[in-house]
C-alpha cells in the first residue's frame, strides 16, 4: 500500500491550530487593532530588529507558515463540506499555496 | 457494483444550530489564512525599508482592514475555544478528567496572551 501523506499535513494542521489557538487572539488584536489605532510602539526600528534576531526570525516563520498550513488544510476540507467534490489536484493546490507562502517567508527572513 | 451516494447540497449546515456553529468555526480558517498573508506582506514591506513599512502600517488603519481584523479576532477566539473544548477527544487519553484538559488549555491561552500583550504593548 502506498504510504499516505495524511499524517504530515494533519501534523502541520494540528501544529498551526495549536499555535493559532494559543497566540492567535493576542496576535490579531495587537497587529490588526492596537497597532493601527496607535496602541503599540512598533516602529520600523523595533520590527526590523525583531526580524533580524534569530528568535524573531523563527517566531515570524512559524506563525506565517503554520497559520497557512492550518488555514488552507481546513479550507480544503470546508470545500468538501460545501458539497463540492474535492480532487487530488485541489489538495495539492491548497497545500501548495501554504508551502509557497512558507518558502517566501523563509526567503524574506533569510535575506533581511 | 455501484452503491447509492446520497446527494449533498451545499446548504445542509444551515439546518440546525450545531451545524451553523461548526461552519462558523470552519470560517475561521479563511481569516487565519488571510491574516498570515497580511503578515507576509508586512515582512516583505519591512525588507523594503522604513517608508514601505510605514505604508503597510497605514494600510492596516483603513476601515476595511480594521473591520477585517475585528471579525478575525472574534473567529480566532472562537477557534481557540473550540480547539481546547475538543482537546480531550483529539489527544491521547490522559488519566485526568476532561474538564481539567479544557481548563488547562483556557488557562494557557490567558497566560500566553497576557505575556504577549505585556511584551508587545509595554
Amino acid at each position: 500500500m502506498k504510504r499516505s501523506n495524511k499524517p504530515i499535513f494533519w501534523s502541520l494542521f494540528g501544529a498551526g491550530g495549536m499555535l493559532s489557538a494559543l497566540i492567535g487572539p493576542a496576535l490579531v488584536f495587537t497587529t490588526g487593532i492596537a497597532l493601527p489605532l496607535g496602541g503599540v510602539p512598533l516602529g520600523y526600528e523595533r520590527a526590523h530588529a525583531f526580524a533580524q534576531n534569530g528568535f524573531g526570525k523563527v517566531a515570524i516563520f512559524l506563525v506565517i507558515s503554520l497559520f497557512l498550513f492550518h488555514g488552507l488544510h481546513r479550507m480544503y476540507h470546508s470545500v468538501h463540506d460545501l458539497g463540492i467534490h474535492v480532487t487530488p489536484a485541489m489538495k495539492a493546490l491548497f497545500h501548495g499555496i501554504a508551502a509557497l507562502g512558507s518558502a517566501v517567508a523563509a526567503y524574506l527572513l533569510v535575506t533581511l | 457494483m455501484k452503491t447509492y451516494t446520497r446527494p449533498v447540497t451545499g446548504t445542509w449546515w444551515t439546518r440546525n444550530g450545531f451545524y451553523r456553529w461548526y461552519m462558523f468555526r470552519e470560517l475561521s480558517c479563511v481569516f487565519i489564512t488571510l491574516y498570515a498573508f497580511i503578515l507576509l506582506a508586512g515582512l516583505y514591506r519591512l525588507g523594503q525599508g522604513p517608508e514601505a513599512f510605514l505604508a503597510w502600517q497605514a494600510a492596516l488603519a483603513s476601515p476595511a482592514s480594521l473591520a477585517f481584523h475585528v471579525v478575525a479576532l472574534v473567529l480566532v477566539i472562537y477557534h481557540s475555544w473550540t480547539w481546547f473544548k475538543i482537546m480531550p477527544k483529539t489527544m491521547p487519553r490522559l488519566p485526568v478528567p476532561d474538564g481539567a484538559i479544557v481548563a488547562g488549555g483556557v488557562i494557557a491561552v490567558i497566560a500566553v496572551s497576557a505575556a504577549f500583550l505585556w511584551t508587545a504593548l509595554g
